[in-house]
């Protein structure tokens, strides 16, 4: 027993290893590479895995509950209000368009109502996997191909859940479907009329947003507060199998309760450290999924009507483009991002696997029937990229219509990511002025009672150690233009533009430091933005003083403009002096006579006497010398 | 080929619909260097030399703005101030400008008919300019007519289109050192022989 889970376990991830390398290597998306692997190893190929490829397969479907419980993460009901209309528009037309389109297609090549539904349904959704993928890794989510692809792929996923709880409907009502197909887990809605049904649905879908709010959310705290990082790994699965569980139980999709699971704490602080903790589980999960459908695609089938199945693919991909290209004609996108969207996403998705088993088990398809639609679903997803490389390469450069450059005063797009590190006083400060201008940066904060107390003020604040590369992945690094340490420690603010530096050199740092020492060692680091706290500070003070002494106010305000000017000039220039460590008294030394050099050097240059704009004196004592020369 | 140097202006660029398709035209044009004042001293704080050594290399100035009580936004007063010092744009030394070329480019909200004798606005822009053109006299430019974009609260998209393709036409003309005379006897340059055929 145990040596056959062994072995199976080494088949899966050495082929894993070996087929998403090349794959990534061909400049394809690991989604291919893992679905390469499970057709090689599975009985068609090298036939290491036989049939439990069904098992594997109810197994893996846990990465489709953990990428959807992380989908729902993603989703804060304020920023999917404020998307609706795209959201809900563009997704609506393309859902819709093709849901009908292939109804039709279906109807006409024969099948029954029921499958041709179910089956429309499947042919619906893109997969999120390879179209968020690409877009990221090209870097397009600015674009407006970016944005509507994200609106596209975001009702598809809520769609899901409402065919989710569609198709059963659709199941044969001849009683308690004996066909071996039934999933052998007690059900305790089958027995129930609809209406109870319904009634049950709802009642665990309010579970799972109390027990989020008054359960989930404390439990975090209380974990978060030991301090114990496992803990929270745990804490974590536990949340997602809890919700799992519970949905099976009433006989629901465990996705959809994972789901609503994961959009019940999008708004709060565990937010990234959940999603830093499951993202590298929720790949490996996924991975483990595609290859599972690898395994089971049925190359008889091909085999017996590859006519037929071609015939399909070709059409479903053709119609799926059609209704795209519609869609971003209807929302007036220009022709390269059109393009761009109908070929990132005319590919069937990967729902559509959990879709077709799912009618399968309710005896809705036939196994024929399903495996043919996995099959053209595989095939799609292995043509997304082919597709991509043929409009990039021969027909995007033909049409040059460009995106236009961005002025540099229209900058103002919500896409631009900002990460805020340290809320303390100065740092809150900035969220601030930030927020007023309709700015939201992400916060991030170790201290969990600042954390709390600043949520109760309505601030979007996340608990977790920004020194770790994982936590500033989830809080967005990769898509972030400014990364801002407003924390008052100096290693902490190191440690972070070390990381930043290394693996995300094109975000910008904006770093506070107390005094001049800390700005040389940032500057000697190669950072160009310092911001000292103890400079503007003081001289607004110096400079309400001299007022007060009779000093102008406008002459005042332009002569600290000049010292700031001159005060980072030198800064910059004292930077690179070798320094001696931190020896005491040396340092307290070196700082009176850099004060003294300062001083003399201040009033040597004498920046009152420098500035004569508007000043006649000087121009009568010019015109004075030339009468006497 | 002469270059330009064309000093923009407008504290509130993000909310000018006019003067953004303006900018939009001549922004890629090669031997163009847009200046945008507001953003490279909002502390009204000039780095006068940064200031001279543009000047230095460019041989045709456009002070490009909207006119605000009759005459130029603040920190073009304040650039005027400040970056043309005695004994180097003026005065007996200053010859730095000497036999460049310079002008206005202006966008008004009132039409060009409000802006004469019997106008409400009693004066003609011509007059209104004065101060600019004398302040380049002063310093030994050739100063030109005008180009102004007017009544722009009245004018659809494919007018203002329209006039930035003028602009950009203008700019070409000025680049090839076409003698523009002095407007022609234009008080425009939108009013020339090489802008009216398009």
């Amino acid at each position: 027993m145990t040596e056959s889970i062994l072995f199976e376990a080494i088949v899966f991830l050495a082929g894993a290893i070996i087929c998403v390398s090349i794959a990534k290597k061909l400049g394809l998306s690991s989604v291919i590479g893992y679905l390469l692997a499970g057709v090689l190893i599975g009985p068609y190929v090298l036939g290491f895995i036989g049939t439990e490829g069904e098992d594997i397969l109810h197994f893996a479907e846990f990465g489709v509950v953990v990428m959807l419980f992380l989908i729902g993460l993603e989703i804060e009901p304020k920023n999917f209000w404020n998307m609706r209309k795209a959201i809900v528009g563009m997704g609506g037309i393309q859902v819709g368009g093709t849901m009908i389109l292939s109804y039709f297609l279906f109807t006409v090549l024969g099948f029954e109502w029921k499958v041709a539904l179910v089956i429309s349904m499947a042919v619906a959704l893109s997969s999120t996997a390879i179209a968020m993928q690409t877009i990221k890794e090209k870097g397009l989510m600015d674009t407006t191909f970016g944005t509507s692809s994200f609106s596209i792929l975001l009702f598809q996923d809520l769609v899901v859940i409402i065919m989710l709880g569609f198709i059963p409907l659709l199941a044969n009502v001849d009683g308690n479907a004996s066909a071996e197909n039934t999933n052998d887990h007690t059900n305790l809605l089958d027995n129930l009329p609809v209406g109870f049904q319904t009634l049950a649905i709802i009642l665990s879908v309010i579970l799972i947003i109390v027990a989020g709010k008054y359960l989930i959310v404390p439990m975090l705290r209380k974990v978060a507060k030991t301090g114990v990082r496992e803990l929270l790994i745990a804490a974590a699965f536990l949340i997602v199998f809890g919700i799992s569980f519970v949905m099976e139980y009433v006989g629901l999709s465990p996705a959809l309760g994972a789901f609503l699971g994961g959009v019940v704490l999008s708004n709060s602080e565990f937010k990234h450290e959940l999603e830093s903790t499951l993202e590298p589980f929720k790949n490996l999960l996924l991975g483990l999924f595609f290859m599972a459908v690898g395994a089971s695609i049925n190359f008889i089938v091909i085999a017996n009507s590859p006519l037929t199945i071609g015939g399909i693919l070709i059409a479903v991909i053709v119609l799926k483009a059609v209704v795209l290209y519609i869609t971003g004609q209807v929302f007036g996108l220009k022709l390269d991002q059109k393009l761009l969207l109908t070929c990132s996403l005319a590919q069937i998705g990967e729902f559509a696997f959990v879709l077709l088993s799912f009618a399968f088990g309710l005896n809705i398809l036939s196994q024929d029937q399903m495996d043919m639609m996995l099959v053209i679903t595989a095939l799609s997803m292995s043509l997304t990229p082919v597709i991509g490389i043929i409009n990039e390469r021969f027909i995007l450069p033909k049409i040059g219509t460009k995106e236009s450059v961005k002025r540099p005063m229209d900058h103002i797009a919500k896409s631009q990511k900002i990460i805020l590190v340290g809320f303390g006083h100065f740092g809150s400060t900035i969220g601030r002025f930030l927020r007023s201008h309709g700015v939201e940066a992400t916060i991030l904060d170790h201290d969990s009672n600042r954390v709390d107390f600043l949520r109760k003020m309505g601030f979007e604040v996340y608990y977790g150690d920004a020194t770790r590369l994982d936590l500033l992945e989830s809080a967005g690094i990769s898509e972030a233009k400014i990364i801002i340490c407003a924390t008052n420690k100096i290693g902490v603010s190191k440690a972070i533009s070390k990381i930043v530096k290394e693996n995300y050199p094109h975000v910008e740092m904006m770093i506070r430091t107390k005094n001049r020492y800390d700005a040389y060692e940032l500057l000697n680091l190669g950072h160009e933005n310092i911001y000292r706290e103890s400079l503007e500070t003081s001289l607004t003070l110096a400079k309400d003083v001299l007022s007060k002494m009779g000093f102008r106010k406008y002459t005042l305000n332009r002569q600290v403009q000049n010292f700031i000017k001159y005060d980072e000039d030198s800064l910059r220039r004292l930077a690179s002096e070798p320094k001696r460590e931190d020896d005491y008294i040396f340092k307290a030394k070196k700082e009176l006579e850099q004060q003294e050099k300062f001083l003399n050097e201040d009033f040597k240059r004498g920046i009152v006497e420098y500035d004569n704009h508007w000043d006649s004196e000087h121009v009568r004592k010019a015109l004075n010398n030339l009468k006497e020369e | 080929m002469k270059k330009i140097l064309v000093l923009f202006s407008h504290p509130k660029f993000e909310k000018s619909r006019a003067n953004a398709v303006l900018i939009d035209q001549i922004i890629d044009k090669e031997g163009v260097t847009l200046h945008d004042l507001y953003e490279r001293y909002p502390d009204f704080n000039i780095d006068v030399n940064k200031e001279k050594e543009l000047l230095d290399n460019h041989d045709v100035i456009i002070w490009h703005h909207p006119l605000y009580w009759y005459s130029c936004p603040p920190l073009m007063k304040q650039w005027i101030d400040m970056v043309l010092e005695f004994n180097w744009a003026y005065g007996p030394k200053g010859e730095a400008l000497k036999g460049k070329t310079c002008l206005n480019v202006i966008t008004t909200g009132g039409s060009r008919e409000v802006y004469c004798s019997e106008g409400t606005n009693s004066f003609t822009i011509t007059q209104f300019l004065r101060p600019f053109e004398q302040t380049a006299n002063l310093c030994g430019m050739a100063y030109l007519p005008p180009f102004a974009v007017m009544g722009t609260h009245n004018l659809n998209d494919e007018q203002l289109t329209e006039h930035a393709n003028q602009y950009s036409k203008l700019i070409d003309l000025l680049q090839q050192d076409f003698n523009l005379g002095n407007g022609n006897g234009c008080a425009f340059l939108n009013d020339i022989e090489q802008l009216k055929r398009s």
